[in-house]
């Protein structure tokens, strides 16, 4: 019996090996009619692991872009954590993982350690008010201002006389240190509160009156206004045609460039740029890079 | 002969058993305490002892990079404190409502209610805080400084609220423990109070309260315990900006420290991050060690 099942897997074995020889022949030889069986097959067939950790930002990404990958690549398994972009940069330069998600630019420390940043997406950052606030418009200046404790009243700002209430993320998220670093005020930032999620900041910001905060632009819900800077709203066709500030990249590293992946990451990659990935990007708010 | 033998082997292997399951609980606090002091150090080291422990600069992610937790370290002190200076006195005079004052029939509606209060998960009293405390602290922060030109409005997420939260949180220990010993105290001293014409009220404090003193301490010690620990319920209402510990300022503990942080942290900053564990670790051995002397000490006062 047992001598029987392992004839049978040799000969699975020697099958599979055929049908790839064959398989290969059929590449090399003739035209578009083997390569498309051939396409078909490798879309099958793939199976392994995809593992990717980092940005919480791009939570709602990663989980509609694996979703769709899993349904059309159903033997692949795609897991993504969400433990910050510097931790995920991180175990990728450690090779825990098979892609590094940062909501950022990648440092220069991170480069020199082999991570290679893919732009698959652009994110924008919204600056939000509670819905009660009457004003719509900051210039940059005045935003800075704000952050950095200089205004501290919206009557300063033709609203009602009512405190400000600084509301943003704790120091290493990535949401703030996009925001500073566009703002250009790293670090010299005046916070009434510090919040560790993106959730939190809404809700805080829905909540208190007088209160302004800043969170992804896909996040933005109608709890909150959205203000418009420099009397460009944080639209998508702002911050593809550049005038809206504060937008940054979405980024999944990668030791190496892509061509030099495994078949399975490859195929993330190249799934992300097709036609169907593309659409989960715009679906989920998110601006494609050009 | 031969059942002898089998109940011997039951009886080796019990004792195997246990034997396994106290190097369990040993390893565990042996390895825990290994791994926040390997951990925690290096910091101390590259930070510097000095501008950790008392600096009052956080700012991990500047390219002058500040690590200084003093404040950190003061609003864990000062938030547990004042939260236990509140909590505890209604915690006992509590205790003794239930044991000598309430009748049974109010006494078995309020010693189930005050238990369910510990069975209530910290996130549960964090909303409480953020949804019902927050805004009345806000109003409260307006009127108070309507006239200062220099005070950052915080919206109601202070150190307040976290103190008013975390002393609720403690009552629940501190009043079952104190109440089961007093309990404990002989009926014969409250009767001999009584018959030297001590009022009820006078039984109470200079009699029983004194005789349950070592078990009322116990139950003070464990509630320090619950709030210097607390972490969900103090990040959902202080704030979380790194200040001085005043009353109306947003302020940060070391346990919200290592949440709201952890996650993003990278370099020094992380390693900062478990030195700041390792302090918080610190702080509750020496609670529980003054726990454990206490219980000693009382032991041998009856002894």
């Amino acid at each position: 019996m047992k001598k029987n099942s392992g004839l049978k897997k040799k000969a699975v074995i020697c099958a599979a090996a055929l049908a790839m020889l064959g398989g290969l022949a059929g590449c090399g030889s003739s035209g578009a009619g083997a390569a498309a069986s051939g396409d078909g097959k490798g879309a099958s067939a793939l199976s392994g692991k995809i593992s990717l950790a980092g940005s919480t930002s791009m939570e709602k990404l990663c989980e509609a872009m694996s979703e769709s990958f899993m349904e059309k690549y159903p033997d692949v398994t795609v897991t993504v954590e969400y433990t910050g972009s510097s931790s995920g940069i991180e175990s990728l330069i450690q090779g825990s993982t098979d892609i590094g998600n940062a909501s950022r630019n990648l440092k220069d420390g991170e480069k020199e350690k082999g991570a290679v940043e893919n732009i698959v997406a652009i994110d924008g950052i919204a600056v939000i008010t509670d819905k009660d606030n009457s004003v719509r418009d900051l210039t940059a200046d005045q935003l800075k201002d704000i952050y950095t404790g200089v205004i501290t009243n919206w009557s300063e700002l033709g609203g009602a006389d009512e405190a400000i209430v600084v509301i943003g993320r704790e120091a290493a998220s990535g949401t703030r240190g996009a925001f500073e670093e566009l703002l250009e005020v790293e670090d010299s930032c005046k916070y009434a509160q510090e919040l560790d999620s993106t959730g939190g900041v809404l809700a805080k910001t829905a909540s208190t009156p007088g209160a302004i905060g800043y969170v992804s632009l896909d996040a933005v819900d109608d709890s909150v206004t959205s203000i418009s800077l420099n009397c460009v709203s944080a639209s998508e066709e702002n911050i593809v045609s550049g005038d809206y500030q504060l937008s940054r990249p979405f980024v999944m590293a990668t030791i190496g460039g892509i061509e030099e992946q495994n078949e399975l990451v490859k195929t993330w990659f190249s799934y992300i740029e097709s036609e169907e990935g593309q659409s989960v990007v715009s679906g989920v708010g998110l601006i494609l890079p050009q | 002969m031969e059942k002898k033998a089998g109940i011997n082997t039951v009886e080796t292997a019990a004792k195997y058993v246990f034997t396994v399951c106290a190097v369990i609980a040993i390893l565990a606090v042996c390895s825990i305490t290994f791994y926040m002091i390997a951990k925690g150090t290096p910091a101390f080291a590259s930070v510097g002892v000095p501008e950790l422990l008392f600096g009052t600069e956080w700012k991990p992610t500047a390219e002058d990079a500040k690590y200084g937790i003093l404040y950190i370290i003061l609003s864990s002190i000062a938030g547990t404190g004042v939260s236990v200076l509140l909590g505890v006195p209604i915690a006992l005079l509590t205790a003794v409502f239930l044991t000598e004052v309430s009748n049974k029939n109010l006494a078995a509606i309020v010693q189930p209610a005050i238990e369910l209060l510990a069975a209530i998960p910290s996130v549960i009293y964090g909303l409480l805080g953020l949804m019902l405390l927050n805004p009345v602290m806000y109003r409260l922060e307006k009127l108070i400084f309507a006239a200062s030109e220099t005070h950052q409005f915080t919206g109601g997420s202070n150190m307040l609220s976290a103190i008013l939260v975390l002393s609720v949180m403690i009552l629940p220990t501190v009043v079952n423990v104190s109440a089961s010993s007093i309990r404990a105290v002989s009926k014969d001293l409250r009767a001999a109070s009584l018959a030297l014409g001590a009022s009820r009220i006078q039984t109470i404090f200079k009699v029983t309260i004194p005789a349950a003193k070592s078990g009322i301490m116990t139950g003070v010690v464990l509630g320090i315990g619950r709030a210097l620990g607390e972490a969900m319920a103090i990040n959902m209402v202080a704030g979380g900006a790194v200040n001085l510990p005043l009353p109306f300022n947003s302020v940060r503990f070391l346990t919200t420290q290592l949440v709201s942080e952890m996650g993003y942290a990278e370099g020094t900053h992380r390693q900062v991050l478990f030195a700041v564990g390792l302090v918080l670790y610190v702080f509750i051995m020496a609670v529980n060690l003054t726990l454990q002397k206490m219980r000693k000490g009382a032991l041998d006062d009856e002894s």
